[in-house]
């Protein structure tokens, strides 16, 4: 029995930083677990949608021709690409550049707000609001919906790019990085489905 | 060999932390222990199943006479969606996953769950819901009263005017069980794959852990759709969009679906860990291994999958397409394949057993046998034209209340009983025990089998009066319903003064197997001074062989010692 003891304390400073990395490990399936259960909700948003478009008998409201396709699309485009920025910033923070992590994190960030701002002068232009027939509300409640998850990763991404100032943080990597990064390839994808739905299928 | 087995695990070791003072209100904390959590998950649960049993009593005190003389028809309606929602959301729900988390963590050799902190908020979400639907009490025009499926257009009508009514705050509450839900289905399926003791492969897991996470699984993809037509219908309630009212062009049949997506299996979120309590409990007191227990193991999740494709058995009535009717009455049948697998293999295991009628081998008898016949019953309704017959009658909330309260509740009992010892540290009363279980086995029988024959003649649910003629398998429920009101006395009377004066527990008073028996009861801070390696399977009852690295080291050495 006592030679187990004396083995463990040999091994205690490995063992620290082992379970440290262990813990962010579980952090990480515990947040794609979550990620997994939270693309139901919008998978349940997306098929009532697509039976309400198919069943209703009014689907747009008296007035309204439909959307205008432009805009959304570059808002799209913007979007879309920021998964390649947010990409390169992880691949700097990975060869310990943490200013080309920065320089690219801050980019991201500007593309998800430039997102966001696309999106209320969009709503500000449209003709509908959320309680004008199933339209208004389907529309309205999936780009809501979506915008604050995008709103939910540029606030999650202030706070980790603050986070990488304290010193020596990210010198290991940082499981926070990682998770919003995945959580920011979700929103994207999320967004392909979204407008595959509502601006391409009219 | 063994040494070196042994040293490979050492390095897991952590400091225990010094003897924490085992005070009283550490349950009344923000404890991060899974142990406390656990326990405050169980009762708290059982107060909400106190308040819920009342007012059921108060929905048989009025439906013992066929006139609505007792109370008002718009406060029966809320006495039954209340009853309803609490007995689900507020005690089912709450207690498996309190049980989940006292007990898996200890039966995967974990010091505690993967995320403490997250456990111990999503437990205190369960009060604040819990207020914020007893609030629904307190609120103008009283709580919700369109049942817990809430369908609209019932659930968007408000009188009243209020944007603070009964509805809204229903839908609330719900909306807040539902993340509590997942935050602790994300705990819990985190730490089933990632938390396992050195050796505990899947196929060396409890079965418990098994029929949990099996359970959780549910939880993460079906609440989601719930929350999804929550939110829909909550905007319906208050801005006024039309997504479910057929006033504006809205479609109520797809809340159904939302609902029912989620809501049907939400039964399997609660009978499958009662499935896998029995599949622990048979073994211990038949002192016999488990029969097949990869496939008891593995029909969890089959019953997981299946699942997902069955919840328009509840729409039948509801316009259905027939092409529907007809995929769907199929799955629904489906399911009872491995459900029959489980039960097959729970007989075989008692079988020629040296069966100990211990209380909770008792309860967990009683609840095989209330299954067996709620799974029937089961089927009956699974099947189109039957259940067009009894839809929204007596037949169906018998069935159901066979599901909820013969086999779940009765299977938490025996779960509470069997691991009592090892939650208190002290042994329970036996013979109060026995009472306890006497009293609850026909109280269920008496309550919920006269409901059939009631619904076949056509008595229909939700009605605070009713022809006369079913007035005799009334009086017959009513009187069960109080029965089972009063069994809840001698388990209060037991649990309460057992855990204050009952004998000191032996680490493992049922000479059961598994990594909990091997810790003191109740177990220290971090459960185990060493994390264990496991080398067997579980139920190796009568096999007598040696279920972590460490019992065979120390047998190995009490051998050489001898020789």
């Amino acid at each position: 029995m006592s030679s187990i003891n004396l083995d463990s304390t040999v091994n205690t400073a490995a063992e620290a930083s082992h379970a440290h990395h262990e813990e962010g490990e579980h952090r990480l399936v515990g947040f794609i677990i979550f990620l997994l259960s939270e693309s139901v909700i919008f998978l349940s948003f997306f098929v009532g949608y697509a039976v309400y478009k198919t069943t209703a008998l009014d689907w747009l409201p008296p007035g309204v021709e439909g959307l205008e396709v432009r805009e959304p699309l570059i808002n799209t485009i913007v979007l879309v690409s920021s998964s390649l920025v947010i990409y390169i910033a992880e691949r700097y923070l990975k060869k310990e550049n943490l200013w080309g992590f920065r320089a690219f994190w801050l980019l991201t960030m500007a593309m998800g707000s430039f997102f966001l701002y696309g999106q209320a002068v969009e709503w500000s232009g449209l003709n509908f609001g959320f309680t004008d027939g199933l339209y208004g509300g389907m529309f309205y409640l999936l780009t809501g919906f979506h915008g604050l998850h995008v709103l939910t990763g540029v606030l999650l991404q202030a706070i980790m790019l603050g986070r990488s100032f304290i010193p020596g943080n990210y010198d290991n990597g940082e499981v926070g990085v990682i998770a919003t990064s995945l959580f920011w390839h979700f929103v994207d994808v999320i967004w392909i489905v979204l407008f595959i739905l509502i601006y391409a299928w009219q | 060999m063994t040494n070196l087995s042994i040293d490979a695990l050492a390095p897991n070791r952590q400091e225990p932390s010094p003897g924490e003072p085992e005070n009283w209100w550490r349950f009344f904390t923000f404890s991060t222990d899974h142990k406390v959590i656990g326990i405050q998950y169980i009762v708290t649960a059982f107060v909400f199943f106190l308040i819920g049993g009342f007012l059921a009593m108060v929905i048989r005190g009025e439906l013992i006479t066929p006139e609505a003389d007792l109370v008002d028809r718009t406060v029966y309606n809320a006495l039954f969606t209340m009853h309803g929602t609490i007995m689900l959301f507020m005690w089912t729900f709450p207690v498996l996953n309190g049980l989940a988390n006292y007990l898996v963590p200890l039966q995967i050799g974990a010091r505690d769950m993967a995320f403490p902190r997250l456990n111990a908020v999503a437990f205190w979400m369960v009060p604040l819901f819990g207020v914020i639907l007893m609030a629904s009490f307190l609120v103008p025009g009283g709580p919700s009263q369109s049942g817990w499926w809430a369908y609209p257009p019932v659930s968007l009508q408000n009188p009243t005017g209020n944007l603070i009514n009964g509805q809204f705050l229903w839908i609330l509450a719900v909306a807040l069980s539902g993340i509590s839900s997942i935050l602790g289905a994300v705990n819990i399926v985190t730490t089933i794959i990632r938390m396992r003791a050195p050796g505990m492969t899947f196929f060396k897991m409890p079965v418990f852990c098994w029929t949990v996470a099996a359970a959780q699984t549910i939880q993460l993809f079906g609440l989601p759709a719930l929350t999804a037509g929550a939110v829909m219908l909550l905007f319906d309630l208050t801005v006024g969009t039309s997504f479910f009212n057929p006033e504006t062009g809205g479609d109520p049949v797809l809340y159904q679906h939302f609902f029912w997506f989620y809501s049907h299996p939400a039964v399997y979120v609660i009978i499958l860990p009662v499935f896998g309590v029995f599949s622990e409990l048979f073994p211990v007191y038949a002192r016999k291994p488990l029969f097949g227990y990869h496939f008891v193991a593995i029909s969890s999740f089959v019953i997981t999958g299946l699942s997902a494709i069955v919840w328009v058995h509840h729409m039948f009535a509801s316009g259905t397409p027939g092409w529907m009717r007809m995929l769907f009455m199929a799955s629904t049948m489906l399911i009872s394949v491995p459900t029959g697998v489980k039960i097959f293999a729970w007989v075989a295991t008692i079988w020629g057993g040296k069966i100990k009628l211990t209380t909770p081998m008792l309860f967990a008898l009683g609840g095989l046998v209330n299954f067996l016949f709620a799974g029937i019953t089961g089927i009956m309704l699974a099947s189109v034209p039957f259940d067009i017959h009894v839809n929204n009658t007596y037949f169906v909330v018998g069935h159901f209340h066979y599901v909820i309260y013969g086999a779940a509740v009765m299977g938490i009992y025996a779960a509470i009983y069997h691991w009592f010892p090892k939650m208190t540290g002290r042994m329970y009363y036996e013979g109060l025990g026995k009472l306890h279980f006497v009293l609850t086995f026909i109280g269920v029988n008496l309550n919920f089998l006269p409901m059939h024959p009631a619904g076949l003649m056509g008595m229909p649910r939700r009605v605070a009066s009713y022809d006369p003629e079913f007035a005799f398998w009334n009086v017959l429920a009513s009187l069960g319903g109080f029965l089972l009101g009063v069994s809840t006395l001698p388990f209060l009377l037991n649990m309460i003064s057992a855990w204050v004066q009952g004998d000191k527990a032996p680490a493992n008073p049922w000479r059961a197997i598994g990594l909990e028996w091997l810790v003191a009861s109740p177990p220290p801070h971090e459960n185990f001074d060493e994390i264990p390696t496991i080398i067997a399977e579980p139920y190796g009852y009568g096999k007598n062989e040696p279920l972590t690295a460490q019992q065979a080291a120390l047998q190995q050495l009490a051998s050489t010692e001898v020789a």
